[in-house]
């Protein structure tokens, strides 16, 4: 217990002593919230489904997770790179908790960073139907956090040098967001993209932001929590075994 | 202390390391000696759990680290060839997070933690970050956390590796006089002939993954018929130079020198 809550505390430190990374991250949600919630907004009120920043706030939202979880992940290859990898993977604790540790403490990084998105959100005009379900939103926050964060960890113990980070951030992470439904509505769209955006488990973390937040949604919110707390426990599974697996 | 018999390393088509036996008593001091590519981290790693041999035994305080894991990495420190601290934490968050790591009671912690940053000359700076460390400082730092849980064992792969001779004479004061005071037995890698020579009690040469010798330093040059340590070590091991293949993991010691000031 002890070790999980160390190692949790050495993520938020890490976070908050990099002010410079807080705000150079909030950019890019910025830019997809500014510049696609004002640029598309016209289009997007002519097909008649109203205002596309309320549309896409909670999809930056999630996009914000997504990323920060992920990366918090894969930051077990910087680990690796500044050889504190090595102290925790000696030490007298099952490699579980390390991994758990690392997990949790990506996931609440990941989730003050979507709060941080939240703010910006409001600020730029976005308004929720129900100020009483915000502590809703902030549940499904951390479950996308803890099924990235437990992605990014599965990932994090097979990578073996940076040159992997472009590939996954191509082929892993930016799939995962564009197919997610974050930037479009999931009705009326070909079989072939219906289907993968109903496999990617960021879809469910977005709807049910969206229920919470903007009232309108794809699946029941029950569901989308159901999907995520399950694929939640195989990332988590998946990124204790490879963690258990590293050789040095 | 340290018991190993006929390990057995193997990468592929590769043994790195060939039917290894030694025995390593309590208390004592013992150096493997070897050229580069020679074995010595990979059976350090073997001993440290961080690897799983290909076949033979090893035993650590009666234990085999690689069935009785956590126990066995409770009775052992160890300083690894590459640095291996937090480098965005303080000194002292370092050390809090290894006494946490390995169990050590929260008084204890603080306290052994204030006598050994003491004792290597680091507690004026236990609060800065150890980015801001000089690469002496990070090794005295990485040596000291080893001894916070009070290991029966120290294991230091080629730990001065880029120090100054005056870093490397008050660190090797700092081991021997924790060896004395504090009964730990010292397993260290080298290549620095007169380090083994002054520090160790006994050596083991290694070449191809094989121990080609084994005494105190006496007994070595006695063996090899020469009169210092380093003719007898180029009189076992030959004079050819040894290039390592480049991995990953001399990538990655490139890639963190750029990033470390």
């Amino acid at each position: 217990m002890n070790a999980i809550y160390i190692l949790w505390l050495r993520e938020l430190k890490r976070y908050s002593r990099s002010r410079a990374m807080i705000v150079a991250s909030l950019g890019q949600p910025l830019l997809y919230l500014l510049v696609l919630g004002f640029g598309l907004g016209p289009v997007f009120q002519k097909a008649g489904n109203g205002s596309y920043l309320q549309f896409v706030a909670p999809g930056v939202i999630g996009m914000s997770v997504l990323f920060t979880s992920v990366f918090s992940g894969i930051g077990l290859l910087w680990d690796r790179q500044f050889g504190f990898l090595k102290e925790t993977l000696v030490a007298p604790v099952p490699r579980i908790t390390v991994m758990i540790g690392k997990t949790l403490g990506g996931a609440t990084v990941a989730t003050i960073q979507g709060l941080l998105v939240l703010v910006i959100c409001l600020i730029a005009g976005f308004r929720p139907v129900n100020w009483l379900t915000l502590p809703l939103a902030l549940v499904f926050m951390i479950m996308t956090a803890i099924v990235f964060a437990g992605l990014g960890v599965a990932i994090g113990s097979k990578l073996q040098d940076i040159q992997g980070m472009q590939l996954i951030m191509n082929f892993v992470v930016l799939p995962i967001y564009f197919l997610s439904g974050a930037l479009f509505p999931l009705t009326g769209l070909p079989t072939v993209l219906n289907f993968l955006t109903r496999i990617d488990p960021l879809s469910y973390g977005v709807d049910g932001l969206r229920s919470v937040l903007i009232g309108t949604s794809q699946f029941a919110p029950e569901l989308s929590l159901a999907v995520l707390a399950g694929v939640a426990l195989i990332f988590i599974a998946l990124g204790g075994y490879s963690f258990s697996k590293i050789e040095i | 202390m340290i018991k190993v018999e006929n390990l057995v390393k193997k990468f592929g088509e590769v043994t790195a390391v060939d039917t290894v036996s030694f025995d390593v008593a309590a208390g004592e001091i013992f150096a493997f000696l070897g050229p580069n590519g020679a074995g010595k981290t990979t059976t350090i790693k073997m001993l440290t759990t961080l690897l799983r041999p290909t076949s033979g035994s090893i035993e650590i305080d009666g234990l085999d680290p690689a069935k009785q894991s956590n126990e066995a990495r409770k009775r052992f420190g160890i300083v690894f060839q590459d640095p291996s601290l937090d480098q965005e934490l303080t000194a002292e968050e370092n050390m809090d997070l290894h006494g946490v790591l390995y169990h050590v009671p929260r008084k204890e912690r603080h306290e052994r933690t204030e006598m050994l940053l003491n004792l290597f000359e680091l507690w004026d700076r236990r609060k800065d970050y150890v980015k801001t460390f000089s690469g002496g400082m990070k090794r005295r730092l990485e040596i000291a956390r080893g001894f916070l849980h009070t290991p029966r064992i120290l294991f230091l792969d080629e730990p001065t590796l880029g120090l100054d001779p005056q870093s490397r004479n008050q660190l090797w004061t700092h081991v021997k006089n924790l060896n004395e005071t504090e009964g730990v037995t010292v397993f260290l890698t080298t290549h620095y002939m007169d380090e083994a020579e002054r520090v160790a009690e006994r050596i083991a040469v290694i070449d191809h993954g094989k121990i080609i010798a084994q005494g105190s330093p006496d007994e070595l040059k006695q063996q090899t018929e020469t009169d210092s340590l380093e003719a007898a070590f180029l009189s076992l091991t030959g004079s050819t130079i040894r290039d390592e293949k480049a991995g990953a993991a001399d990538q990655i010691r490139e890639m963190a020198k750029m990033w470390r000031k």
